[in-house]
């Protein structure tokens, strides 16, 4: 671990100034936010992350969870996940972002857990974390060791020969799924971003997991009005019952109307590329159709359109393919309430 | 000799605790120390002058180093010494002074001996500094310049260049000869199974990390708090490897956060906090990360085929066990795998095999049940392969091949309960009611798959010595260099001892983890109670006798006339049998005859030519069910039931926990625990918590455990054998078959991780029974 400076800042001007300011961005790393620090902080244990300075946002009025004029919820950047995720708003009306962010880490990780810091969390790829190894994400130019490597957790869509890696979130999923969009601001003013360009795909530029710029600070998440609590299902699968990041995970959303019709539909994965992938045009295949098995199949097979496996993680495709399947089905249901135990997972 | 170590910090029962007797179900001793924080493991002793080592750790797996760039490093505020093989201290070369007591064949790893790189990870250099902090920024800025070779780590790539092992470890036979003609009986058995079984690598995870801290005294003498198994081993390993003498050197490890082998030999960090203490004269720490602790040794990845061959009504005709297993290139490091297939099943012709392919890794080290884990594994799903080939219920399948003696020797067994561990746990588990076809059971969008296995491993016994001091106001202290990793130790010793002299458990202190202490083994092979508690229970046998004379001689003696075989220890005291009214309390008698403290030594020796007649063993029987989605993949444990003979059972609820956490790690071996190497790079990559997976809380259902009745006085004086590895072997099988019964698809391969189980493209409904 590097040596660095820290600061408490007081509002999000203090820490914006503090982020920003000379001997923060040295050629070894720059001054970084610290939320809830379960990732940040492993990173910089294993000299993954190098911040000269860290800037800790815990202070900062951002932990609140309030409604909109618009009828959606403001979900503050510092709420811890346990918070979120138990709020009754969250569960009441989105009880798909609840599931998943429950599936999540463990319970001591999720109470530390800020929605901010999930958002930005990096990638679990074996090789990002070791520094002995080459990696374009971690040290730009040098190599992605994962091709041809280790890749059970790597992206079957979206890669490029760059970076394979995949975006571990949970949480992230279902706010892809739900539309969310993220508040930021700068020492430039604020702005807002739909979460489907919050992350972006790795390119030529893998350090690069999102669109968001150096100098910004994430001060919300914001959900759109509810239309989808009584049909929604996350579903993940892992290696464990708990505390394992998705190998697949689906979250998927149903509007139904009277007649049991599909008005509109969300789909969104997780643990299969860069970004919590989502397609509109897999959506459009339900849109209108009864909620059945065969349509379930059409809608996964255009969200899995061009899906290409790296031999070791191929089984992701079929895996995906019925977790999509299987998770329109739960929707279609109506939404399931928390199983027994789940919690304390 | 056997004074109290006042700074040991030895537990000692709860005040109140009271009157215990053998296979009582008493709470730990050291359970407060432990959960208070008081209980010190090796990195947590302080010293005024302490400095910090970090490990720098090679990141090729084969060549040499041409150089460090250590300016940067140096440069940090704080750092005192960067040791490398370019500037160590003395150490001895020759191959045999790195021997400790447990070394395989060949030339152990000399750590910062050379330049040589034998294995990634490997550390090249010790970073030392006043802080901790320190350390590690400058350890980051080490740069090593290497001159890498062709490295080759891949088992399965390696093959064909196998070889037959030197046979030199403790406690390792290799195979016997061939029994009978196994080819020929196999082409001539009406009915045959063969397959191929695969285990991946699986890495150590104790909770406690790897740890040293040297202690320098005024005089040079070193006290070091290791994490080892034994305090005696790494005491000794210190003293050849370093040329200092045996009073130069206190090793201890009164607490021990986990080990399961990973502590049988000394890891490297010991001899590099003692190289940075002898060259800088000061006191050092040197403390693995979880990441360095993938550099140590594992359990090998192997590849068994198994061929069977029966009759139609299941008899066996023959066995076929062969085994192939990694090993570093500068030691054959061997376990039993095969030979428990000569030895669990009645079968006239049984061949077996052992090669081992040496590649660029660290030597593998023992892990639970070494060897029997993975080798039993493959034996009793290949069992459970032919159960079905013959359409015939996998414990029946058993039962007509149960082994009434030893087959090599015609040797009967000392005591075998294994037929009760079948019955009880069978019945426990309601295995009468399993349908034979798979597939039959499904439960909403699973299916349920019932499956059982046996399981074996050696009853041992090592020699021992145990002292002993009764003190007047009745305070027991009993010692012996033994090792409480966490198994038990402590409380088990304490209650043989209290139970042999009628005393309150808290008045009796036992004292380990020293290696001034009286001769004890290495905490491993589930011998640690049949050794050190028959040695516990001899000195106490010695006390005993002594109290009785010495009663016997008072004045007035209410024992004037009594034999020792008519009084008994119970109550705090000695009284008669037939009149428990006639007594005195050990105080009582102590101040009558005016002794401040009596003082026992025994040197316990295996009845070796009386165990030589006998095969001693202890088995299990492993029933389990599982949930199996397998549109997925995904597998849940519901149910064990875990049926143990493991002679008699001294602290029946550390024993219980032995061995239903023995059975969280079977689950572990099952489904989750794989080391995933690179071939590319020579290394391995999931070397942290989140991506090397054990089994968690919400993977774990139901555990029952069954000890069955037996005590066998041929194993130990005290009727034990021993229970730390018994309660893992079986346990993948029995998953394993339980997830065919489930699913109709049989898994060769573990972890049986989701795309090893969920069914093929095109064969599978997704659709949940909603
Ligand atoms: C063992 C383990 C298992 C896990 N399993 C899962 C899992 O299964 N599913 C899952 O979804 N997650 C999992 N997680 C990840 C966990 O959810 C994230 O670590 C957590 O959400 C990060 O939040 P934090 O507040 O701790 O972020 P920090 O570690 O404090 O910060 C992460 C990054 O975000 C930046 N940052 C934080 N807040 C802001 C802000 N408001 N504005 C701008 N930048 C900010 C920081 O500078 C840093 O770069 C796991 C983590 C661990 C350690
Ligand atoms: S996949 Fe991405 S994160 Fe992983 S090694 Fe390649 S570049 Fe690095």
């Amino acid at each position: 671990m590097t040596p660095f400076a820290y600061h408490l800042a007081r509002d999000p001007a203090d820490a914006l100034a503090a982020l920003t300011a000379p001997g923060g961005n040295t050629p070894l790393g720059a001054a970084s936010f610290l939320a809830g620090g379960t990732n940040l902080l492993d990173l910089m244990k294993e000299n993954v992350a190098r911040p000269m300075r860290l800037v800790d946002l815990n202070q900062l009025a951002l932990a609140r969870i309030e409604e909109t004029p618009a009828g959606g919820l403001l979900l503050g950047a510092l709420a811890r996940n346990a918070d979120t995720a138990y709020h009754p708003l969250v569960r009441s009306r989105y009880p798909l972002l609840s599931a998943a962010i429950l599936a999540g880490a463990s319970p001591q990780i999720r109470n530390m857990a800020s929605n901010g810091g999930n958002l930005l969390q990096r990638t679990r790829c074996y090789y990002f974390y070791d520094t002995g190894t080459p990696c374009n994400k971690r040290s730009p130019g040098s190599g992605c060791a994962a091709r041809g490597g280790l890749t059970r957790l790597h992206a079957i869509l979206g890669a490029s020969e760059h970076c394979i890696a995949t975006h571990p979130s949970d949480m992230c999923v279902a706010l892809a799924a739900l539309e969310a969009v993220v508040h930021l601001r700068s020492a430039r003013g604020e702005r807002q971003l739909a979460f489907a360009d919050f992350h972006r795909l790795p390119g030529d530029t893998p350090q690069h997991d999102n669109t968001m710029a150096a100098d910004e600070l994430i001060t919300h998440i914001e959900l759109p009005p509810a239309r989808y609590a009584a049909h929604s299902a996350y579903l993940k699968l892992r290696d464990r019952a708990s505390y394992a990041f998705a190998l697949v995970s689906v979250a998927a959303a149903l509007a139904l109307d009277e007649g049991g019709r599909i008005v509109s539909a969300r789909l969104a994965l997780g643990g299969v590329a860069h970004k919590p992938w989502r397609q509109p045009e897999a959506e459009a295949v339900l849109a209108g159709k009864p909620p059945e098995a065969a349509h379930f199949a059409a809608a996964a097979a255009v969200l899995l359109a061009g899906a290409r496996g790296e031999s070791v993680n191929d089984f992701k495709i079929p895996m995906a393919r019925r977790a999509i399947v299987r998770a329109l089905e739960v929707a279609a249901a109506g939404t399931p309430g928390p199983a027994c135990g789940e919690e304390e997972r | 000799m056997n004074d109290l170590i006042q700074d040991l910090q030895s537990p000692v029962a709860d005040a109140g605790t009271g009157f215990v007797r053998v296979g009582m179900p008493v709470s730990r001793v050291d359970g407060r120390a432990k959960v208070t924080g008081e209980a010190r493991y090796a990195a947590e002793h302080p010293a005024h002058d302490l400095a910090y080592g970090v490990v720098v750790g090679s990141t090729i797996a084969r060549g040499s180093i041409a150089g460090f760039r250590l300016r940067e490093a140096l440069a940090v505020p704080g750092v005192v010494e960067i040791i490398t093989h370019e500037n160590r201290p003395r150490m001895r070369s020759f191959d045999l002074f790195y021997k400790d007591m447990t070394a395989p064949a060949g030339a152990p790893f000399r750590p910062l001996y050379d330049g040589e790189i034998h294995f990634s990870g490997q550390p090249v250099a010790l970073v030392v500094a006043e802080t901790f902090e320190a350390a590690r920024y400058a350890a980051s800025l080490v740069a090593v310049d290497y001159l890498p070779q062709q490295h080759e780590t891949n088992l399965m790539a390696h093959l064909a260049r196998s070889h037959k092992p030197k046979p030199l470890k403790a406690g390792f036979s290799p195979p016997p000869d061939e029994r009978g003609d196994a080819e020929a009986a196999l082409l001539a058995a009406p009915v045959r199974i063969e397959a191929e079984y695969y285990s991946g690598v699986e890495h150590h995870n104790p909770l406690e990390l790897f740890a040293s801290t040297v202690i320098r005294g005024e005089d040079g003498h070193l006290t070091i708090y290791d994490k080892t198994q034994s305090s005696q081993n790494s005491r000794w390993y210190v003293s050849r490897v370093f040329g200092l003498g045996k009073d130069k050197v206190t090793v201890r490890n009164p607490y021990v956060g986990g080990a399961f082998g990973s502590g049988l030999r000394p890891q490297y960090q010991l001899p590099l906090a003692v190289m940075a203490a002898l060259q800088l004269r000061r006191s050092v720490r040197v403390v693995l990360t979880r990441q360095q602790m993938f550099s140590l040794g594992h359990r090998p990845e192997t590849l068994q085929r198994i061929k069977l061959g029966a009759d139609h009504d299941g008899r066996l005709r023959a066995i076929v066990h062969e085994a192939v297993a990694e090993t570093s290139r500068y030691e054959d490091y061997v376990e039993v795998v095969v030979n428990w297939s000569g030895q669990l099943y009645a079968c006239d012709n049984v061949k077996l095999l052992y090669r081992l392919v040496a590649l660029d890794q660290s030597s593998p080290m023992d892990m639970r049940a070494p060897g029997a884990a993975h080798g039993v594994h493959a034996l009793e799903v290949a069992m459970d392969e032919l159960a079905w080939a013959l359409r015939l219920d996998p414990l029946e399948l058993r039962l007509r091949n149960y082994a009434e003696q030893d087959q090599m020797k015609g040797l009967p067994f000392s005591s075998k309960a294994l037929r009760d561990c079948y019955e009880q746990g069978a019945r426990r588990f309601g295995w009468a009611r399993r349908p034979l076809a798979p597939r039959s059971m499904r439960a909403g969008s699973e299916l349920v798959g019932w499956g059982m296995a046996t399981g074996t491993w050696d009853a041992m016994q090592m020699f021992a010595r145990a002292g002993a001091v009764l003190h007047a106001d009745g305070r027991l202290v009993v010692s012996s260099a033994a090792t409480d990793i966490g198994t038990g130790t402590y409380t088990a010793m304490c209650t043989l001892a209290a139970d042999a002299l009628g005393l309150r458990l808290e008045q009796v202190m036992f004292q380990l983890g020293d290696s001034t202490l009286p001769v004890a083994p290495i905490e491993g092979g589930s011998s640690h109670v049949a050794t050190v508690g028959s040695a516990v229970a001899g000195v106490c046998e010695k006390l005993r006798k002594r109290l009785f004379r010495m009663a016997r001689r008072l004045d007035n003696s209410p024992f004037a006339k009594a034999r020792f075989d008519e009084v008994e220890f119970a109550g705090g005291g000695l009284r008669l049998r037939r009149q428990p009214s006639v007594a005195m309390s050990v105080e009582e008698v102590m101040a009558a005859a005016g002794e401040a403290r009596l003082e026992e030594k025994y040197l316990m020796l295996p009845k070796v030519l009386k165990q030589k007649q006998y095969l001693r063993a202890t088995h299990s029987a492993v029933f389990c069910e599982v949930r199996v989605d397998e549109a997925f993949g995904t597998v849940r444990v519901t149910r064990v039931v875990s049926a143990v003979a493991a002679g008699r059972i001294i602290s029946a609820k550390t024993a219980r926990s032995q061995v239903s956490g023995a059975v969280v790690w079977g689950i572990s071996q099952a489904l989750h625990e794989e080391t995933h190497a690179d071939h590319r790079l020579g290394r391995f990559m999931n070397h942290n918590l989140a991506e090397y997976h054990v089994t968690v809380n919400a993977d774990v259902g139901d555990i029952d455990v069954i000890f069955v009745d037996e005590d066998d006085r041929i194993v130990s004086a005290i009727g034990a054998k021993g229970v730390g590895e018994i309660g893992i072997v079986g346990v993948a099988a029995a998953v394993c078959n339980a997830i065919f019964h489930a699913t109709g698809r049989r898994v060769r391969s573990t972890p049986m991780t989701p795309e090893k189980v969920m069914a093929p493209e095109g064969d599978v409904s997704v659709s949940a029974a909603l």
